[in-house]
């Protein structure tokens, strides 16, 4: 199975990245870009009995380590591999 | 004081404070290796260093903070030892909860290395206790992630509660968004936990305490601890 994991700056917290990328592109052309929000994607490769366990675990993973709950929020998708 | 400097893969300011607190203040000064668990019962303070622990990879001290000499340390915090994170020590004590708040990239995205003036917010606490109402000290910022960040609802129970020890302001101690280098939330530069023993700052008072090098503004931070020792 593969946990397909987005980590992104919860609403509120400055991400200057986001704000860079924004402006340059504006400065493009691209006058219908209205936000960016620049955040991390992660693959991990999992060996778990069913969906349920990687579900929970993954969500735990994310909640101690991958993410940082004060400034950060998470979503992730789990794909079926042979 | 019985002093313990902790040393993680890519600690880089480690000797700087082991520098300062043994052969300038003349303190006893051990190594705590991160690795290990160590029994800190008989130590009075624990510093947690700047640098960038394990590359800063994934977050600034989102690794360190597992550490096992972690464990010994919030064990430590936790029945009162007092503990000062600087630069890189402040982001570890805010990813295991130690203190509130995170920190994230300067709102310039540069790194910033530079002399700052940082204002005294308390002095009712072991870091400060010798320092004046409002005094000014002078202290050099080196970092990249180092914009202080929490909700407004916590900045404000931070603020009632005296948990703002330093604010960025100018070298006349007035705060303003000018004299905030890296967009932190209410100026923030350092801040205690409720029981102020646990205490974090951006700035960098080890590179400001040996009177061979230029300013030692950072000495009254450590001697404040010496006097509460």
């Amino acid at each position: 199975m593969l946990a397909q994991i987005h980590v992104t700056f919860k609403e509120g917290v400055l991400d200057p990245q986001g704000k860079t990328v924004h402006h340059a592109l504006n400065d493009l052309g691209y006058d219908e870009v209205l936000d960016v929000n620049i955040g991390k994607y992660l693959e991990i490769k999992l060996d778990s009995a069913s969906e349920e366990e990687a579900e929970i675990r993954v969500r735990e993973m994310c909640e101690r380590l991958l993410a940082n709950t004060v400034i950060e929020s998470f979503r992730f998708t789990l794909v079926p591999t042979e | 004081m019985k002093c313990g400097i902790v040393v993680f893969p890519g600690s880089n300011c480690d000797h700087d404070c082991y520098h300062i607190l043994k052969h300038i203040l003349n303190q006893e000064t051990h190594w705590l290796w991160h690795k290990e668990e160590a029994n800190l019962e008989s130590f009075d303070l624990v510093v947690l260093p700047g640098g960038f622990s394990y590359g800063d990879y994934l977050r600034a001290g989102a690794i360190a903070r597992f550490s096992p000499i972690m464990n010994s340390i919030i064990r430590f915090a936790e029945s009162g030892g007092k503990v000062l994170g600087i630069c890189n020590g402040f982001q570890i004590l805010l990813e295991c909860d130690l203190l509130p708040g995170a920190l994230i990239q300067n709102q310039s995205r540069k790194f910033i290395c530079k002399n700052v003036s940082v204002r005294i917010e308390n002095t009712d606490t072991p870091f400060t206790l010798q320092c004046g109402k409002n005094q000014v000290l002078e202290i050099p910022i080196a970092h990249h992630q180092g914009s202080y960040y929490i909700d407004p609802f916590s900045l404000n129970h931070l603020e009632e509660n005296g948990q703002i020890l330093f604010r960025y302001c100018d070298t006349s101690g007035n705060v303003s968004a000018e004299s905030n280098p890296n967009g932190s939330v209410g100026s923030v530069a350092g801040v205690a936990n409720g029981g102020k023993n646990v205490m974090g700052l951006m700035p960098h008072p080890e590179r400001c305490a040996d009177p061979e090098l230029a300013g030692t503004d950072g000495q009254i931070i450590f001697q404040s601890l010496i006097s509460n020792s």
